[in-house]
């Protein structure tokens, strides 16, 4: 029951989705394994947001070191999700007037939007954008041509660098007709749709190769690992 | 206090200074809404909506000031200053700002999880009467319950079971049925899209006439791109030992991938840079008004 | 100055950077950009379907990467509103739909005659990912039987005779990542044929020219595509070019440059630090 029942689940529904790719008469199964699996993936939103309270919950009541901080989550946290289950400060829909819950969760005005806007957006986007700096003082500390390889990739980078901006189009647009290639935004196209795709065609071979063999050892009964120990 | 420490002391109140400064003045940091008042037909309902106007629209009529927006910008602000206070060091306002962004994004994905999975592919398939009197009005009368849409309902509810101490095994069998709907997905398609027609794109042909000429700029593009991608693939087959002729053949193959990493890490600057841009755009523009994007 | 240099610490690296973006934006000085071959393939796409093709644009990313993407997005809806194209919007990411609602807000403003259900329709957010994909090439109504504000789709004249996505005349897919561009080549444009184009952001750019030309029509990548983008809008439509807000792109170019060659001036010294030390027998 603890590990046959799973091994057949995993096995009938892969089965049926591959066989619904290739015979028409079982493409209404396929859809509806798929709209189940659309549903299923709601419900682990669910299951990351009550595990988050759990172990926030914990840290607070365990007094673990910087249990300030999961209070000041977990409240964001429930604010943000009692905001958005209960819609919040939304007007119902124009076209239902009636049905007071009939509006989007995410129409401007309501509370859920507020806190997106002006909290979510900001934080999200400021973290990601801290990466420039972070990159910069990368470059500057750790890319050096120690060897062959490494010049390739620091030559290459030093052309799309400048072939993706005005300064390489103005350095090289003094080079004749005849040189055109050589320019630095036509380098980098070359670069672009030869090398680099001559490298990301392999890697996305090999990626292909990877997740179809694990795809069959999974189905197959051959990989296990994703039921635990007991 | 250290010297450093004043001088920090002092910028800080310098710059305190000049943001009330010019906000008293209402140079900055202030948003407007557009007042409209929705009346819908057939309907003795109303209310009013507010969307967002510019600084320039600010004397025209239905323009106001709003409180929850300004404050929202300036909420907005300080949490980018916030974040940013991490280039200098770890501190408290940081901290607090990456605290609150975890929470409001799990709670934003668990609503959004709510209303977009569970009550629209859900519930209007397995209660369509209830979700027609109450959040979706628009599901046809002649729909009724479609008991199929219990095996989703056990499946998401048994996912639930791995927060408990005991019975977590339950939740095995909607992770059976995930990893092999996924593995089901994606073995058709990466073997087609991935693997197929990533071979038939690399069969190329080695010399190319153009017009009844030869057009060795596409031949030697063509000749590159085989080359390469046999190459990495040679590099990538580590079940034979990298000797005799494989060596220089693999060697090759680094040095394409190597150009390959290259143009990534140019590109991931360009990324990270245009990211950057953005937020100090916003800064500048939107609050500080300092600049003009609109 | 050598020992100066080597223990140079990040901050001043971190002041150099803001700098370096930061007072390019404030000086608000814009650059000439040519469009490229890549990038007038895709706008020459859009620019020569009959006015009234049915377009489906996914905006698969969220507020971390709108500074990249969001540029393209407003480049390919202005494009699509000038040549009266039919448009749906989707999203398969849960921050997604906001994405959306910023772009029809620039339908709203920009153009007031585009009306919602006819010209264009936003389906929202539905949970998946790529299992939504593969629902909506075969049945539309499964996974959307009503657009984001609840209305059915068979009450706008846009989607009422839309069964699959089979039969769009173009795919946009503006994407940062998983699910995104791969995931629609693998189940859209591959298996049914759907002529695709995408945006995508620098990281991802690289690793997608490899399905174009046979799984992608084109693809503009990381803000440079968006700037070029903007340009070709411009040279075919003048008077985009009284319009600040379409050339965002355009805009964060300058900024770009003067990182870049900031950038290329950090490798440089670290490099002649590493050597110098090197030589003298330290390490960097």
């Amino acid at each position: 029951m603890k590990r046959t029942v799973p091994l057949i689940i995993c096995s009938l529904t892969g089965f049926i989705l591959i066989i619904s790719w290739f015979l028409p008469a079982a493409e209404s199964w396929g859809e509806k394994v798929t709209h189940w699996f659309d549903i299923v993936a709601a419900f682990a939103f669910v299951l990351g947001g009550a595990n988050l309270l759990k172990i926030h919950l914990q840290k607070i009541s365990n007094r673990r070191i910087g249990w300030g901080y999961s209070a000041v989550t977990l409240t964001a946290f429930l604010v943000t999700l009692l905001a958005g289950l209960f819609k919040i400060n939304v007007n119902p829909s124009m076209n239902y007037p009636a049905y007071s819950w009939s509006g989007n969760y995410l129409d401007e005005g309501g509370l859920l939007w507020w806190i997106y806007e002006y909290l979510f957006v900001p934080l999200s986007a400021t973290l990601f954008a801290m990466l420039a700096f972070y990159i910069t003082s990368a470059a500057f500390r750790a890319f050096r041509a120690k060897n062959i390889e490494a010049s390739i990739l620091l030559f290459t980078a030093f052309l799309i660098l400048l072939g993706r901006t005005y300064a390489g189009s103005l350095i090289t647009s003094g080079l004749p007709d005849s040189l055109a290639f050589l320019r630095f935004e036509n380098l980098t196209i070359i670069i672009m749709s030869v090398f680099n795709l001559a490298g990301s065609r392999a890697i996305t071979i090999g990626i292909a190769l990877g997740v179809v063999t694990t795809s069959l050892k999974l189905l197959l009964a051959v990989d296990r690992s994703y039921l635990g120990s007991d | 206090m250290k010297n450093s420490s004043l001088l920090w002391l002092v910028i800080f109140l310098l710059a305190g200074g000049y943001l009330i400064f010019r906000t008293s003045h209402g140079d900055m940091g202030i948003s407007y809404v557009k007042v409209t008042t929705i009346s819908p037909e057939k309907s003795n309902v109303q209310w009013t909506q507010y969307s967002k106007a510019s600084k320039k629209e600010a004397g025209e009529e239905n323009v106001q000031f709003s409180w929850s927006r300004t404050i929202g910008l300036w909420v907005a602000a300080l949490s980018t200053l916030a974040i940013f206070s991490f280039l200098y060091g770890d501190n408290v306002f940081y901290k607090i700002s990456e605290s609150v962004f975890i929470g409001a994004s799990a709670g934003y994905a668990m609503a959004v999880g709510f209303w977009d999975g569970i009550v629209n592919l859900l519930l209007r398939n397995l209660t369509p009467g209830l979700m027609r009197e109450s959040i979706i009005p628009s599901i046809p009368k002649e729909n009724h319950a479609d008991w199929f849409f219990i095996i989703p309902l056990i499946l998401g509810v048994a996912m639930l079971a791995r927060l408990l101490p005991k019975g977590g095994w339950i939740a095995r069998w909607p992770l059976a049925f995930f990893i092999g709907a996924t593995a089901g997905f994606r073995l058709v398609v990466f073997f087609h899209a991935d693997f197929i027609i990533q071979i038939q794109s690399t069969i190329l042909p080695l010399i190319v006439f153009t017009d009844g000429s030869f057009d060795w700029q596409t031949s030697l593009k063509n000749i590159t791109i085989i080359i390469g991608v046999l190459s990495c693939l040679v590099y990538f087959f580590f079940s034979v030992e990298h000797t005799g002729i494989i060596r220089p053949i693999s060697r090759l193959g680094i040095w394409f991938l190597m150009i390959t990493f290259g143009a990534g890490f140019g590109y991931t600057v360009m990324g990270r840079i245009a990211l950057l841009a953005a937020r100090l755009e916003f800064l500048f523009s939107d609050w500080l008004w300092l600049i003009d994007v609109e | 100055m050598f020992e100066k240099l080597n223990s140079l610490e990040s901050r001043w690296i971190f002041l150099m950077t803001f700098l370096a973006v930061g007072i390019p934006i404030l000086l608000q000085k814009s650059l000439p950009e040519k469009p490229t071959p890549m990038v007038m393939d895709v706008f020459n796409l859009v620019e020569d379907l009959p006015s009234g093709s049915l377009i489906l644009c996914s905006f698969d990313f969220d507020p971390a990467s709108a500074g990249e993407l969001q540029p393209m997005a407003a480049a390919f809806v202005r494009h699509c509103a000038l040549k009266k194209h039919k448009i749906v919007f989707m999203t398969l990411w849960p921050v997604g739909p906001p994405m959306i609602q910023n772009n029809i807000n620039i339908l709203k403003k920009e153009f007031p005659d585009y009306q919602y259900g006819e010209d264009y329709v936003n389906l929202g957010y539905r949970t998946g990912g790529e299992g939504v994909i593969k629902l909506i090439t075969t049945s539309l109504d499964k996974m959307y039987s009503e657009d984001v504000n609840g209305t059915s789709l068979k009450k706008l004249s846009l989607t009422k005779d839309l069964k699959h996505i089979q039969g769009i005349d173009l795919l946009v897919n503006i994407s940062a990542g998983t699910p995104g561009v791969i995931e629609w080549v693998q189940y859209a444009s591959t298996p049914f044929n759907i002529k695709t184009v995408v945006g995508c952001t620098g990281v991802t750019a690289p690793k997608n020219y490899t399905y174009i030309p046979k799984q992608l029509a084109g693809m503009l990548g990381a803000i440079k595509g968006a700037a070029e983008y903007e340009k070709a809008s411009i040279i075919q439509y003048p008077q985009l070019a009284e319009n600040p807000q379409a050339q965002e792109g355009l805009r964060r170019m300058a900024p770009q440059l003067v990182a870049h060659l900031l950038l290329i001036f950090l490798i440089i010294l670290g490099n002649v630090l590493h050597f110098v030390g090197r030589r003298k027998g330290l390490s960097s």
